[in-house]
């Protein structure tokens, strides 16, 4: 099972290897509301940690969507621009945004790991 | 005071549920010296009657439009326009409505502008189009920065043939929030190489057509050049009436379309309120400015219409909307849009051509006069001519004689070497004694 | 994040009221579009053909008419009468919007505006004959001038966030002259504001700090200080806030700014409480838009058109944008020409608004000194009526501070209902009211300012005052099918903006032949 961390800006990665899977997570999807718009990286592009990456938008808020780690954009997911509605269905599966080459793997150690991501939460409500 | 219901009673009654003495009470935040203790130094009030006076007195300075031989149009056109569109924007729920944001009780106005955008869409041959912007040049402006955002270039060439003041307002925009402008020297005759002042990091080109200057121009090569540049093509007219005459940039290639709307349904109100009309391709749609009525359904599933994509717009997006416009011009799409129902396609083409062979009587008997020289070649409702005294003083010396004879370039184009040309515009309005009044007139100021 | 999760998509229908054949339900009718009823070969525009003549169009001539419907007069009225009925308008009930000022438009002011030595007076008219519509503009100019008492105003620009925009301008444009607009590139900008202020600061190059506002709603003189670098250019502020209330500490503020070398730029939306009662000038101001279509009675019209004249401080004065009015003993003149000014250039062509200036004009003259004040005073005094009579039964954000002409209150007084600041909003559409603003400002969860102005009758205001109270009991009785339903008598129930969003129709087409 791949493991998973999370910003305290609701993104998660997953990790596989030396890349990662972004997408947001499954609170932040609820307080969107019904996701009407995506946008993905540019293929190639170069993220800095903490970057604006994305944009997600629903019918009454516009949200970037920060890299969680520093590296290379690798692949996008051209189905949430057909489709967005799917990242409300399923955030953290078929909703996932962009797959990214991690390009300092220590800084995974800054993020939140899936327990400590539902404290944060709690504190938040 | 006839707009102010309240009666002393009553406001006494207000004070003592909100438990205060007096109103001052309620001031009491405003720091005691910065209170104004009287009245401030503007008369007292005034009946209608009284009002309707003054005002009245002051509007009696003007020459009106139609009460002279009229031909002046350098981006505001007098119109007939006819008699229920402004008895249908004065009803109450048209004229006093608030912007559609509680859709369920505003399908009039959605209905209305969703009627608009098709026929914005449809006269200029895009795809979509927005529900207004201020004014032609403020829409050609926010048409520059969406070029900008769709680029990631900033630098915009305009023609030499847009109206002055639009080229004016864009400079200005652009120096302020940092980008480049180009500006071309004053094209009379249409003769510009636009392409040749496109480089690699041009983001758009601005064409006027019909141009300031008369000229109909083929705006088809001139995308086709931008586009082997990476560059938009931003296309711009004054006159809404001439797209009943002339092939519609969206047929030319323009990726985005702007212009003045004024010329249907709305009066020459001195210069506003006027309508900018704004429309693009599809794919271009998140990057454009203004709000935008949409069709969806409602709970029971009914046909219903709701102002949408609005996270492109400043009250959500804030610091990165694509504009900072809030409200529009949308009494003024209103009329234009009644105007334009009214017409139809079939009217609109025949209006057009009404205007352009009016504009081909007048351009006949002005080159009769001694002197005079029509410079264009080609022209829809109005063309550039020359006079052998400057300009200004003819037009000066024309309105002694109770001629509003057209625009001298020198008054928008002061330093172009330019003062002794007129742009003259002839629309539907104008009669056969209208054009013996301006030709007699010309002929004697030019004696 | 949008952490106030409002929905977007309406919940199933209630089982409908009993169909009729046509869809219409009395006077309430259903109307197609033109393009779906009108004729596109017909014309309602009897149009005079010329004799045959050589066109002289060129090359870019169009073969034929362009694909639009034609109606006739009778079609025409029908179809624009009937949508406009779907239409709520301040004519038929209050609107209590805050920060709107949905204020009665007086129809003098549309009188006015129609006669023919206004509206038929062309913009680029030589000047000689256009003296009486000049005059408007330095009338008007002057009367805003003695109501703000700053220097100069700026009349042309379009509409409030374009009077922001020309504010903004003018502000960079001194800057410039200083030698400073390298490192002065921050504005202070609070997060309460409304949206346009940082779109416009943005838009010409500069980045938002965000100030806070404290627990009472102020801006503090502290937290302004905090804030001020010498890389600040200027700050934002509305005023009255946009909570309604009056910032107590602006004097300071404006001092503080102006020590800092930086600008005071006052959103002047809420101005419609403190006409003649202070001025702006007076509070240390530099630059302050005001919205002639709010403050002053001109129209909404649906959206627009409206009108945003800025006034300035002596020390902006210089850098106005042209046009502007000037006089030469009793001849009026324009100038339109930046060069040999210090002006910053040009916002639009021509000159303004001409039509709202006639109209705000006239509401002046009508009102004169003494009615403005006793306006701003009941515009004031109606929203604190509300305030209390409301105060019981509603949760307010800053507890029994008075308010100026907008009370503000939030939603945790719905907390146990299960029902959010939407659910009651359409609530209010059945009883015959449209909603106030909701989930502005920002800072506020669930906002919903009320803003009656001073043109309502004080039975106006306790039938809303009653009705309001009816709702809130009944919220907090658990009656929760009235508002989730709601609203159930509008010409059309809730709106599905998910699928407008996700599949934008944004314009009729033809259908394809099946």
């Amino acid at each position: 099972m791949a493991e998973i961390r999370y910003t305290k800006d609701h993104e998660y990665i997953r990790i596989d290897g030396a890349e990662g899977v972004v997408g947001i997570s499954d609170h932040a999807q609820q307080q969107l509301g019904d996701v009407v718009f995506a946008e993905t990286p540019p293929l190639g592009k170069t993220l800095k940690a903490g970057e604006p990456a994305a944009v997600v938008e629903s019918v009454k808020a516009a949200s970037d969507v920060f890299a969680p780690v520093s590296g290379e954009v690798v692949a996008v997911n051209a189905d949430v621009e057909k489709t967005p509605g799917i990242i409300n269905e399923d955030a953290l599966g078929r909703g996932w945004l962009f797959r990214i080459r991690i390009a300092d793997l220590s800084e995974l150690a800054a993020l939140m790991d899936e327990a400590a991501y539902a404290a944060y939460l709690e504190t938040q409500a | 005071m006839r707009y102010l219901p309240l009666d002393a009673a009553e406001r006494q009654a207000m004070l003592a549920r909100i438990g205060v003495p007096d109103v001052e009470a309620l001031f009491a935040d405003i720091p005691a010296d910065k209170r104004i203790g009287g009245l401030i130094d503007l008369p007292l009030a005034k009946s209608e009657m009284a009002v309707e006076r003054t005002m009245s007195a002051m509007a009696a300075r003007s020459v009106a439009a139609g009460s002279a031989p009229f031909f002046l149009g350098a981006g505001a056109y007098k119109r007939h326009i006819p008699a229920s569109v402004d008895h249908l924007i004065q009803r109450s729920e048209f004229l006093t409505s608030y912007t559609p944001y509680q859709p369920e009780i505003a399908q009039g106005t959605l209905k209305v502008l969703f009627e608009f955008q098709t026929q914005v869409a449809t006269l200029t041959g895009m795809e979509v189009a927005n529900a207004s912007m201020y004014d032609g040049s403020t829409a050609c402006a926010e048409a520059m920065m969406m070029a900008h955002r769709l680029t990631k270039r900033g630098k915009a060439v305009l023609s030499g043939g847009l109206h002055p003041q639009y080229a004016d307002v864009a400079e200005t925009l652009a120096r302020l929030a940092g980008e480049t402008v180009v500006r071309l020297p004053p094209d009379v005759r249409a003769s510009e190489d636009i392409a040749a002042a496109m480089d690699d990091e041009t983001s758009c080109v601005v064409v006027q057509s019909p141009d300031f200057f008369g000229n109909p121009r083929d705006l088809a090569p001139i995308a086709d050049a931008a586009h082997a540049r990476g560059a938009l093509l931003v296309a711009v007219f004054t006159d809404p009436v001439s797209l009943g005459a002339l092939r519609s940039p969206g047929e030319m290639d323009a990726d985005i379309v702007v212009g003045e709307g004024q010329g249907i349904g709305n009066a020459l109100s001195f210069g506003g309120p006027y309508l900018g009309l704004f429309s693009t391709r599809l794919k271009f749609v998140r990057q454009m400015p203004g709000r935008l009525a949409g069709e969806t359904v409602d709970a029971d599933g009914r046909r219903s219409f709701v102002l949408t994509l609005s996270t492109r717009e400043q009250h959500i997006r804030r610091e990165k909307a694509t504009s900072n416009i809030c409200t529009n011009s949308a009494l003024c799409a209103l009329a234009f849009s009644i105007h334009l129902a009214l017409l139809g396609g079939v009217g609109l083409r025949r209006l057009a051509n009404l205007n352009h062979a009016n504009a081909v009587q007048l351009a006949d008997r002005l080159s009769a006069v001694p002197g005079v020289e029509i410079v264009n070649a080609c022209f829809f409702n109005e063309f550039t001519l020359r006079t052998p005294r400057p300009a200004a003083d003819v037009i000066e010396a024309l309105a002694r004689r109770g001629v509003i004879g057209g625009l001298p370039v020198s008054r928008l184009l002061p330093q172009a070497g330019l003062d002794d040309c007129i742009v003259v515009a002839s629309t539907e309005v104008n009669s056969d004694d209208d054009r013996s009044a301006y030709a007699k007139a010309l002929a004697e100021c030019l004696r | 994040m949008n952490s106030q999760g409002r929905p977007t998509r309406p919940e199933t229908a209630q089982a409908a009221a009993r169909k009729t054949f046509t869809g219409n339900r009395a006077l309430d009718m259903e109307e197609a579009l033109i393009f779906e009823t009108g004729r596109f070969d017909a014309s309602g525009v009897d149009v005079d053909d010329p004799e045959p003549f050589a066109s002289r169009l060129g090359p870019t001539a169009s073969a034929g008419a362009p694909e639009l419907p034609g109606l006739t007069e009778p079609e025409a009225v029908r179809h624009y009468v009937r949508l406009s009925r779907d239409n709520y308008s301040i004519d038929a009930g209050l609107y209590p919007l805050g920060s709107c000022t949905m204020k009665h438009n007086p129809r003098l002011n549309e009188k006015m505006a129609r006669l023919p030595g206004f509206s038929d007076v062309h913009p680029l008219q030589p000047v000689s004959t256009a003296q009486g519509a000049l005059a408007v503009i330095e009338a008007l100019a002057a009367a805003l001038m003695t109501m703000t008492g700053m220097s100069a105003i700026a009349m042309s620009p379009k509409a409030g966030a374009h009077g922001e925009l020309c504010g903004m301008m003018t502000i960079k444009a001194a800057i410039e002259a200083r030698g400073e607009v390298a490192t002065r590139r921050v504005v202070l900008v609070p997060d309460s504001a409304h949206g346009t202020n940082p779109a416009t600061a943005a838009l010409i190059g500069f980045s938002v700090r965000p100030v806070p506002a404290g627990d009472e709603g102020d801006v503090s003189v502290e937290a302004v200080k905090s804030a001020l670098a010498p890389d600040v250019a200027a700050i934002m502020l509305t005023n009255p806030n946009t909570c309604g209330l009056f910032e107590r500490q602006i004097v300071g503020i404006a001092e503080a700014v102006r020590e800092a070398g930086a600008y005071f730029y006052c959103d002047g939306a809420n101005f419609n409480a403190i006409v003649g009662k202070t001025r702006p000038g007076d509070l240390g101001v530099d630059a302050m838009h005001i919205n002639l279509h709010k403050t002053f009675s001109t129209p909404h019209g649906g959206g627009g058109p409206g009108a945003g004249p800025v006034a300035l401080s002596s020390r902006l004065a210089p850098f106005a944008p042209v046009p502007f009015v000037t006089r030469e003993g009793d001849r009026l003149r324009l100038v339109e020409h930046a060069a040999g000014t210090e002006s910053f250039g040009r916002m639009s062509a021509f000159h303004g608004q001409m039509g709202m200036f006639v109209r705000a004009l006239s509401f002046i003259l009508s009102h004169g000194a003494d009615g403005l004040r006793q306006a701003s005073e009941d515009a004031v005094l109606s929203a604190n009526y509300i305030r209390a009579s409301l105060a019981d039964v509603m949760s307010a954000p800053f507890g029994e501070r008075a308010c100026m002409h907008e009370a503000l209150f939030d939603d945790r007084w719905l907390k146990d209902t299960g029902l959010s600041t939407l659910d009651f909003a359409k609530a209010m559409i059945d009883e015959g009211f449209h909603p106030m603003t909701v989930y502005f400002p920002l800072i506020v969860h669930g906002a919903m300012l009320i803003e009656p102005t001073e043109s309502e009758s004080k039975a106006s205001l306790d039938r809303f005052i009653m009705t309001l109270r009816d709702l809130a009991f009944a919220a907090k009785a658990g009656d929760r099918e009235r508002f989730t339903s709601a609203p159930i008598h509008a010409p059309r129930r809730r709106l599905d903006e998910t699928r407008a969003a996700r599949q934008p129709v944004l314009r009729w087409t033809r259908p394809r032949p099946a």
